[in-house]
């Protein structure tokens, strides 16, 4: 098994906390993140998706929880030296360029600020050559380091964010929502991109997105989402082949594909969270049915889930 | 079938300090009674100015239409006033726009949103217009609609919001209804159930829609008709199974193939390389032939006219002209005309 790069234990982010509207936005996930995998996590807005991966990074303090980056706790006492360490091996790309890039800055100070402040570069000269290499790497030229956010088109400015954040030459990428944005026509351009950085410089990503056949496209597993808790968490191929909780089988039936044929004859199904009929016995939590295939079911459906894969 | 709708040789430009953005360069199309056409292509390509210049939403001291005709009911839109665009729009000719968030008004109940085309449009008194918006509200889908009647837009979820939008849209039984990318900003299960609600209300209303998306496997659910625009203009229109399983136009094939299907195991996605043309400056051939690995010499000289594919499709490429090369198209276009009978990759069997 390949190296835990990062390990998320039930974590969980509460907001509002002891108010009455106290939203319970995470609540209690436990995950893996193993080193040069991309992760995909998918969910319906609102089920805590964004918010995992801003409290991983922590954006957010964690209501309680764990997550241990190469066994380091991220969360807890640190101090600004720790910080700054771990801020560097870790980046986030956002979802939306047009908010995310400062419109008063250039784009040469935008890409070097992590590199100012982590003090990577040995003069100004050096500064300029990463900055120049790093619009090189995201297919951008030296030409645009001195322009502002508001001269660029939405791709461009979507390779902006990733150059920002591979800056400071990170292990970890959190790219939240990062196509969701963008034209069909960039989309595959970025996905395209992130991929290549992947296979050149070992990254490992958390690929938060609602676009599934994008998610699958791009991911090695997939973790499902739902009001908090994940519901299934499986090899990408696996989870569309084979989607065990009904929430799951929801989700995949409700996406629209290109092909008339078949979505003259789609079958959507609905999920219904009450047909579980859970009971304070019931021991509800993530098990595994087929190796690495988690699922978050009671004892009893559990064993049924079993039975119906030893079948196939 | 009855033509209720007909752009012709649309030609609109919007003068800016940059000089004259020719955002739209000639569309044609016809809508029919009852159908829904939808119209795909990226963001600048002309898709929301099209519907915004039916609906004479366009700014007017910025906007200016150059030439042709929008017809609706032997009357020709681009020269109405603006009193008698009134009368036509909410009532004939109503609108979905894409984010519920900002097209439903904060401060005002919803029951009174709903009345309020009914009031304006149709002479009846207030309590009648309550009780047809309870039952427009019952009709797309919301529980306890004498309950939601008093309550405000921020109660409600976005799907909702969205429904509510419809409800509006639909008040005085347009003959057309225009949607703007209305599932864009929404979950993909809300998405299914608005798509599904849509087509519902169609049946039931026999209204024509044109369905404006960026989300091909949106058309494939909802189209009849799809029309393909880029760079201002339509470059393919056809039904919806010529343009998924015979596209003829590179950019149609370049769209296909830069989606991943949920079975696609490609290492690399297909996608088109560079960006969408400048229309401050639009090229002079073929807007996409700069973007274009099948792009001919005449291409960038000569604009291409619309060459007819069957009755029903045509696409404006070179590449049908009878003198032109034949290409090979992107395989895993080819494998979608393996379906499409009268194709020239036709294995047999039916789609």
């Amino acid at each position: 098994m390949a190296e835990k790069l990062l390990e998320i234990k039930d974590l969980r982010q509460h907001f509002n906390v002891g108010k009455p509207n106290e939203v319970k936005a995470v609540d209690g996930i436990s995950f893996d993140i193993y080193r040069g995998e991309t992760l995909g996590l998918v969910g319906e807005s609102g089920c805590g998706k964004s918010t995992t991966g801003r409290s991983i990074i922590r954006l957010y303090d964690a209501t309680s929880g764990d997550v241990f980056y190469e066994g380091e706790n991220v969360h807890g006492k640190k101090s600004k030296k720790d910080l700054k360490k771990f801020n560097r091996k870790m980046q986030m790309i956002f979802q939306d360029p047009y908010a995310s890039l400062n419109p008063r800055m250039k784009v040469m100070d935008i890409i070097a600020e992590g590199i100012d402040i982590h003090g990577l570069a040995k003069n100004a000269a050096d500064r300029k050559k990463m900055v120049f290499d790093l619009l090189e790497t995201v297919g951008l030229n030296k030409e645009h380091a001195n322009r502002y956010p508001h001269e660029f088109s939405g791709g461009q400015r979507q390779r902006l964010g990733i150059a920002r954040a591979l800056a400071v030459e990170p292990d970890f990428i959190i790219a939240d929502e990062p196509i969701s944005a963008l034209d069909v026509s960039i989309q595959a351009q970025v996905v395209n991109l992130l991929k290549e950085l992947q296979e050149e410089k070992g990254l490992t990503y958390l690929f938060i997105a609602h676009d599934l056949s994008m998610v699958k496209y791009i991911s090695d597993r997939i973790g499902v989402m739902y009001f908090g808790k994940m519901v299934e968490l499986a090899p990408a191929e696996d989870l569309y082949n084979n989607p065990m909780h009904p929430y799951t089988q929801s989700l995949l039936s409700a996406i629209p594909l290109p092909d008339p044929n078949y979505e003259r004859n789609r079958v959507r199904k609905s999920y219904d969270p009450s047909t579980h009929n859970y009971t304070e016995k019931d021991d509800v939590k993530m098990r595994e049915i087929t190796p690495g295939h988690f699922v978050q079911c009671s004892e009893s459906e559990f064993q049924s889930l079993k039975a119906s894969v030893a079948v196939k | 079938m009855e033509k209720i709708l007909q752009v012709k040789d649309l030609e609109l430009s919007f003068n800016t300090f940059g000089g004259e953005v020719k955002a739209i360069r000639g569309v044609n199309f016809d809508l029919y009674k009852g159908e829904t056409l939808a119209i795909v292509g990226e963001s600048g390509s002309g898709k929301s100015v099209t519907t915004k210049s039916i609906m004479r939403l366009l700014p007017e001291n910025s906007a200016e239409f150059k030439n042709g005709e929008i017809l609706f009911g032997g009357r020709d839109l681009t020269k109405l006033s603006d009193k008698e665009m009134q009368k036509i729009r909410g009532k004939d000719i109503s609108m979905i726009f894409q984010d519920p968030m900002t097209s439903l008004n904060p401060t005002m109940p919803i029951g009174r949103q709903i009345t309020e085309p009914l009031l304006k449009h149709q002479k009846i008194g207030k309590e009648e217009a309550k009780k047809v918006a309870i039952d427009l509200l019952r009709l797309v889908g919301m529980p306890k609609p004498e309950l939601r009647m008093k309550q405000y837009p921020h109660q409600f979820s976005g799907g909702q919001r969205q429904r509510i939008v419809i409800a509006i849209a639909l008040a005085c039984n347009p003959q057309i209804l225009i949607a703007d990318e209305p599932t864009t900003a929404l979950d993909v299960t809300i998405q299914a159930q608005i798509l599904e609600l849509m087509k519902d209300l169609q049946k039931k209303i026999d209204t024509s829609i044109i369905f404006i998306t960026h989300d091909l496997g949106v058309v494939a659910n909802v189209a009849d008709r799809v029309a393909v625009m880029y760079g201002g203009k339509i470059v393919e229109i056809g039904t919806v199974d010529e343009i998924f399983y015979n596209p003829q136009h590179p950019y149609t094939w370049g769209l296909l193939s830069s989606m991943p299907s949920l079975d696609t195991d490609e290492a690399k996605l297909y996608a088109i390389p560079g960006t969408p043309p400048d229309l401050l400056d639009p090229p002079k051939g073929d807007a996409f032939a700069l973007r274009s690995e099948y792009a001919l010499q005449i291409d960038m000289e000569q604009n291409p006219p619309f060459f007819k594919v069957s009755d029903t499709h045509s696409a404006a490429t070179w590449l049908l002209h009878p003198d032109a090369p034949q290409v090979e198209p992107p395989a895993t276009v080819i494998e979608r005309m393996k379906k499409f009978p009268g194709s020239r990759y036709y294995e047999g069997g039916a789609i």
